[in-house]
């Protein structure tokens, strides 16, 4: 089990700068997500650390040692890629004992390591397969056993549910969450998937154009998001943004908008007319009762609860509500906007308020 | 995807038209050489001569240099085959695993070469080669087919390691290989397909390549079979049943080579047609 440290560490593709100046710091028995939309930098992150990028500035330490010039297989990682990448030729076994063969174990203890990692994952009735032979699980699972069965200083996982349907993911993804608890190793986890992030992570670090925008505890990102950024990517159905605006109303600051005047507390350090965004999630609006006014768009039923779709002053939003509410498309609703449950930002972005 | 029988009854009659028609040449080559000389002219188109004899294979093999010739042949085809595969299996994989400085460029110069017609170069490769003594050489030949079959198999080469997926390399350098053993064990077992397409495909070029087999070597001992065969065309006659002959033994080689080959290259050639 390795702790890995991260020290201004930028990457450049050509002139085109990719990661700026990273700074992140993995306890040893960590599992750290790292979360963000397509072209953010978490892949290539991985990459460095994994040593298939070169590290254009900066440092990255695993267990206390500096590794930028060192080859993949001195870093002792391992790691599960996207697309499994089994080796086609070899048989199940052959694929988990490849990096044991690598290092000239000997062959009885790299039966013992195959088969207690293939009772680990339940893959034991498929050790003489070749890959081809196997279902979209089943691989992921051969991906994983490869991964665990050299019991490596730190995993890396490169978005391994990818490509496994929705039922199969949600099962895998509880799997990894056990294994990492029986393992206690290292881990290293990147995903575009927020609720992937959510569930397995011990802390999740936002990233979003090669920038950190938050590190944190998943529930830290959900209920304190840092900036806009944070705020619109974790949670689904995603936060609601208002652009309002801070009007005083003899020294109380009203947060107007179209729908709504909010007196917000005294203290609040915003000049006179400073442009906010507001957030609020979908779950956190009141919907009966309340002093605003609604237009009911479309009702999604979930089974669990209802996705109402309304438009209040112009700005079109979702609610999510446990209960089955009598409503109609096209009426009119109450609703209310708690202020507990209100998340500033301003014009920069950044939130501001608390 | 099941179909009617008349579909296939159909799709397998049109094979069978194809394979008959392309198959028929060989055929005829086959028939002439087993027709004896008296009957070559007398009996005009017969599918079939009336007394078949092997007395031009029998010629051939021992009063000819048709030996030699098709001796040469396999050891300049052998060598182009195997040299220009393996120069090709590096170059395409480092055009499909890396970028460098130049690489466009180089790919550029690389399809150029391809389009001069060797009609051109005949005699630029002569004065090249004559200082250098590799005229009347089969080295000299070796040299000149690897070169020019190279870019052609570079490229070959290279749409088979492209079809391999990086990852595979990445997850064998991080469980302890190192890019040369990722290589080693884990892309060229998986690329034999397309090493055997591109040593056959070189090997069916250095075979029956003529134009430099006949320019650069004039004595009898450097000739290839190509070479050889054009000896049976005279000022006044052509000797049909020898050549034929010949051409029907000149066929073994290539026909061996694939038999070897082919269980790779049906595997390369519908390479990337499925999934998994």
């Amino acid at each position: 089990m390795s702790a890995i440290d991260i020290r201004g560490v930028s990457k450049r593709f050509g002139t085109t700068p990719v990661l700026h100046e990273l700074d992140l710091t993995v306890a040893a028995g960590e599992f750290l997500v790292l979360v963000g939309p397509s072209g953010c930098g978490k892949s290539t992150l991985l990459r460095m650390i994994a040593g298939l990028e070169e590290v254009s500035a900066g440092e990255i330490r695993i267990g206390g040692r500096r590794v930028n010039e060192l080859p993949p297989k001195a870093r002792d990682i391992a790691m599960v890629f996207q697309s499994y990448a089994l080796y086609p030729h070899m048989s199940v076994a052959d694929n988990m004992a490849y990096s044991l063969r690598l290092r000239r174990t000997l062959p009885a203890e790299i039966a013992r390591a195959v088969g207690a990692a293939a009772g680990k994952l339940g893959l034991e009735a498929l050790l003489t397969r070749k890959p081809k032979a196997l279902s979209g699980g089943q691989r992921q699972r051969v991906a994983m056993g490869r991964a665990i069965v050299r019991k490596p200083g730190a995993f890396l996982f490169d978005e391994p549910l990818s490509n496994l349907d929705a039922r199969l993911r949600e099962h895998m993804r509880a799997e990894i969450k056990k294994l990492h608890r029986e393992l206690g190793a290292t881990s290293i986890y990147v995903t575009h998937d927020q609720i992937e992030a959510m569930t397995l992570a011990d802390r999740i670090v936002a990233l979003n154009g090669g920038r950190v925008q938050q590190v944190g505890s998943p529930l830290d990102l959900y209920d304190r998001p840092a900036n806009l950024f944070v705020a619109g990517f974790i949670g689904s159905p995603a936060m609601n943004m208002f652009q309002a605006h801070l009007e005083r109303d003899g020294g109380t600051p009203m947060l107007t908008h179209a729908a709504f005047r909010i007196p917000l507390p005294r203290d609040l350090a915003l000049p006179d007319g400073a442009a906010l965004t507001v957030g609020i999630r979908p779950e956190h609006i009141v919907l009966g009762a309340g002093p605003i006014r609604g237009t009911v768009d479309l009702i999604e039923p979930t089974g669990l609860g209802t996705i109402v779709h309304l438009t209040l002053g112009g700005t079109a939003i979702k609610a999510f509500s446990l209960e089955r509410h009598p409503l109609s498309i096209g009426g009119d609703v109450q609703l209310d906007l708690p202020l507990a449950r209100l998340h500033l930002f301003d014009d920069a972005g950044v939130r501001v308020g608390d | 995807m099941r179909r009617r029988p008349l579909y296939w009854a159909v799709h397998y009659c049109l094979l069978s038209l194809y394979v008959l028609f392309a198959l028929f040449p060989l055929y005829w080559l086959l028939k002439v050489a087993l027709t004896p000389n008296e009957l070559l002219y007398s009996e005009g188109i017969r599918l079939w001569p009336s007394r078949a004899s092997l007395e031009h294979f029998r010629f051939v093999l021992t009063h000819s240099d048709f030996p030699l010739f098709f001796r040469n042949s396999l050891i300049v085809s052998t060598s182009t085959a195997v040299l220009a595969t393996l120069v090709s299996s590096a170059c395409g994989y480092g055009l499909s695993r890396f970028t460098f400085r130049g690489k466009s460029a180089l790919v550029a110069l690389m399809l150029i070469t391809q389009m001069f017609p060797l009609v051109m170069l005949v005699a630029p490769m002569f004065r090249l080669l004559t200082p250098l003594g590799l005229t009347n050489s089969l080295t000299g030949l070796v040299i000149v087919y690897t070169a020019f079959n190279a870019p052609f198999a570079t490229f070959l080469m290279q749409s088979f390691f492209d079809a391999i997926p990086r990852e595979l390399e990445e997850a064998a350098m991080i469980d302890g290989a190192t890019r040369f053993g990722a290589f080693r064990r884990i892309i060229l077992p998986l690329t034999l397909p397309g090493i055997a397409a591109t040593s056959g495909f070189v090997f069916t070029a250095a075979w029956s390549e003529l134009l430099f087999a006949l320019m650069l070597n004039s004595s009898a001992r450097a000739s290839t079979f190509p070479v050889g065969l054009l000896s049976f065309v005279s000022k006044f006659s052509v000797d049909f049943g020898q050549m034929m002959a010949a051409g029907v033994l000149a066929l073994i080689p290539a026909c061996l080579f694939f038999l070897l080959i082919q269980r790779y290259l049906v595997r390369g050639l519908t390479a990337g047609a499925v999934k998994g």
